[in-house]
């Protein structure tokens, strides 16, 4: 089981104390809590993300954020490494588009997202994914599993066919909702998203139906009942404004 | 010793299949076989899916009549839902599946078949496709090629995606219909109807060089089945069916197509992936139906738009009781598109076309449900059944193309009884066979629920299989 998220304190005060370093050559300034992501979109740099998402904890679990430090061999997620004075970041390079690309041929190769049948056709961070990055086909064999889909609770349906594991729901739900209905079960390619002691969605006691979960849920993996192909789209911006409500009272 | 011919692929017809004939010792055809070589198995995996995906993964079945399966699969999905879809959407629907109907025809007439009926079933091999047809007839292939253009423009205007578009959802549609797109659409029209005129005019002046064709092109009785409107008249969209027999006389009326299980029966065959539906109180394969363009118009009483009326009356004047040829399903096609673009022109003027009305919301409120429109090749079935989470349990299609397995099969041996009597391969005698095929305009995709345009091989085997002679198209 991963580590159990619980709802966020308030956030500590940010610091005050600042660190230069450069991304893909341009000089920057970022606080010394600052992530390299935050930084390097502070400064209209992009770099490509999947579990990522504004008002949540960064996890670091897709790896597409990737990023090269000079004098390291290794590469650092930008959502979770923090600047450093004198750092020299690259978010864009040969080495990092060939592994982001794999990434996403594996996500992909890894459960059935049938795109041109799925419920979030043409509103799918996945698929946006797979365009930027010129997916058009898979090199690796597709593992084509066989997976079920929970819809067994009355407003929403879970479909692990087109999960990325990204663990959005598990957050949004012990961070922000504060139910922690969700968590993930297994390990690997074995792991899956559950809903309580792995039982039934509609079965859950712990879960308030609010729905935050399918709205941060970036594919077709957790979506409302009913919407036919290509009619599931979803709203992810009410999480800052949540948090910094929030934010704003507990002063 | 007898020999087998094999003509694989089939040609110019949407899908992969081959055909063998079986000639006796004294070179006479006695049997002919008409195999389905893909598979499909959509039935199997959609087990599992929500039902409201049904319409779109449904229509994946095939790129030709993607809106045809939309119908039927939505119709379906509404019967789970336990709705009566708005009156608009019901129009809305209609018109996309008249829209389908019209490209899928001109499709088959035009691109399929014309460059059979227009530069011969004996001329050059390598000159007889549509870009043949552009170099003789460029009037006819412009034609073919504006026809389809407007059915495809339809759907797209419609349901902003001319082929598998999601804008068929159960419930009805998901989007209503501007005032721009509706005059549009209307704005084509008057083309379209000089086109039909005169290729409707021009087919029937021809049909006297066909005379050999028609006698033996899938001539003989059977039973024709097709959906018609609660007073008998053409209908694709909703309606119930209607049987009637060699002798036009109704042999089944206003049956609730919901009852189908009832009426057909599925037989599987040892040498295809297509299975045989039958007429079931007839037993199989005494029970054989055809469907699709010709069935349609031995089945009504007339057609409840003037212009195509008047030609149906025509058409069925050709024999007494039902038309039996089915080398007239090409002209019963080019009367479809004419009704089609009537029909279209009809409900685009409806008060009530433009309301914003248009999609019944509701949960799962049966376990079951069937349905059936008319798809352009005949009579389209989809039954579903769903868990109590809605997710589907089991599916049945029962696809046009199937009905007419049994005619099919009987056809091509008719036809290679007729043209082939000697031990060697005339090019334009296994076209005539491959033709009764293109008649029919089967869609093999759709009924073993590919693509191609591949190289015609023909094989001469002995009875022991020995390759005897082998020609290459």
């Amino acid at each position: 089981m991963s580590s159990r998220p619980s709802a966020k304190p308030a956030a500590p005060a940010p610091s005050s104390k600042v660190k230069t370093l450069t991304i893909d050559d341009r000089l920057v300034s970022a606080r010394e809590d600052e992530s390299i992501l935050d930084a390097a979109r502070d400064n209209g740099i992009q770099i490509p993300t999947l579990c990522n998402l504004d008002g949540l904890t960064p996890v670091g679990a897709c790896r597409l954020c990737m990023v090269e430090v000079k004098g390291s061999s290794r590469l650092f997620a930008s959502c979770v490494t923090m600047v450093g004075e004198g750092m020299e970041v690259v978010t864009d390079s040969e080495r990092l588009q060939k592994y982001r690309k794999t990434i996403v041929e594996l996500l992909f190769s890894e459960r059935n997202h049938v795109c041109a049948v799925c419920v979030s056709n043409g509103h799918c961070e996945l698929q946006n994914l797979a365009q930027l990055l010129g997916v058009t086909h898979l090199t690796v064999p597709y593992l084509n599993p066989k997976l079920p889909v929970d819809a067994s609770h009355e407003r929403f349906v879970n479909d692990h066919n087109r999960c990325v594991l990204c663990q959005r729901c598990v957050r949004v739900c012990g961070e922000v909702e504060g139910a922690h209905t969700w968590d993930i079960n297994g390990r690997g390619i074995g792991a899956r998203v559950i809903t309580d002691l792995n039982q039934p969605w509609g079965s859950s006691e712990t879960c308030t139906g609010c729905g935050k979960c399918v709205q941060v849920c970036p594919t077709g993996a957790l979506t409302e009942k009913g919407k036919s192909v290509r009619e599931m789209s979803k709203r992810t911006r009410f999480l800052p404004y949540l948090t910094m409500m929030r934010e704003d009272r507990s002063e | 010793m007898g020999k087998t011919i094999t003509i694989d692929p089939v040609t110019r017809i949407e899908g992969h299949s081959k055909i063998t004939l079986k000639l006796d010792d004294a070179g006479h055809v006695s049997d002919a076989r008409f195999h389905v070589t893909q598979f499909r198995g959509f039935e199997k995996f959609c087990e599992g899916r929500p039902f409201y995906e049904m319409p779109a993964l449904m229509a994946r079945i095939c790129g030709i009549c993607p809106v045809s399966h939309l119908v039927a699969s939505a119709k379906a999905c509404d019967a789970i839902l336990a709705v009566k879809i708005p009156e608009t959407a019901a129009m809305l629907r209609q018109v996309l599946n008249l829209a389908q109907m019209i490209q899928s025809h001109a499709l088959s007439y035009f691109y399929l078949s014309s460059p059979d009926l227009l530069l011969g079933f004996d001329s050059d091999p390598a000159k007889r496709n549509i870009f043949g047809v552009l170099e003789k007839n460029p009037q006819d292939a412009r034609d073919g090629v504006r026809l389809r253009r407007f059915g495809q423009q339809v759907i797209e205007t419609l349901a902003d995606k001319r082929i598998h578009p999601a804008w068929l959802v159960p419930g009805g549609v998901d989007q209503a219909l501007t005032a721009d797109k509706r005059d549009l659409v209307l704005s084509w029209l008057p083309e379209c109807y000089e086109i039909v005129g005169r290729t409707l005019e021009r087919t029937k002046q021809s049909l006297e060089g066909f005379r050999e064709e028609i006698r033996t092109f899938a001539n003989f009785p059977s039973l024709f089945m097709g959906l018609t409107t609660a007073d008998d008249k053409l209908e694709m969209t909703d309606g119930v069916l209607r049987i009637v027999d060699a002798n036009g006389k109704v042999v089944v009326d206003n049956a609730d197509p919901s009852t189908y299980r009832e009426l057909i029966g599925e037989a599987v065959e040892p040498d295809s992936y297509l299975k045989s539906p039958y007429f079931k109180p007839a037993g199989y394969p005494g029970g054989m139906l055809r469907v699709g363009p010709l069935a349609r118009m031995n089945v009504i009483d007339g057609i409840d738009t003037p212009r195509a009326n008047e030609e149906w009356a025509e058409f069925r004047s050709l024999e007494r009781g039902a038309v039996l040829s089915s080398f007239h399903y090409h002209y019963a096609r080019l009367i479809e598109i004419l009704f089609g673009l009537e029909k279209i022109d009809q409900l685009l003027h409806h008060p009530a076309i433009l309301s914003k009305q248009v999609r019944a919301h509701a949960r799962p409120n049966n376990f079951e449900g069937i349905g059936v429109s008319e798809a352009p090749r005949g009579t389209l079935i989809h039954h579903y059944r769903i868990d109590e989470n809605g997710l589907i349990e089991w599916a049945n299609l029962i696809i046009a193309t199937g009905f007419n397995n049994l005619a099919m099969n009987r056809g091509i041996l008719q036809a290679a009884r007729h043209y082939i009597s000697s031990q060697e391969i005339h090019e334009g005698m296994l076209n005539r066979v491959e033709a009764v095929i293109r008649s029919f305009d089967p869609c093999l995709s759709c009924s073993t629920h590919a693509v191609g345009a591949m190289p015609l091989v023909v094989e001469l085997r002995d009875a022991g299989g020995r390759l005897l002679d082998r020609k290459a198209r």
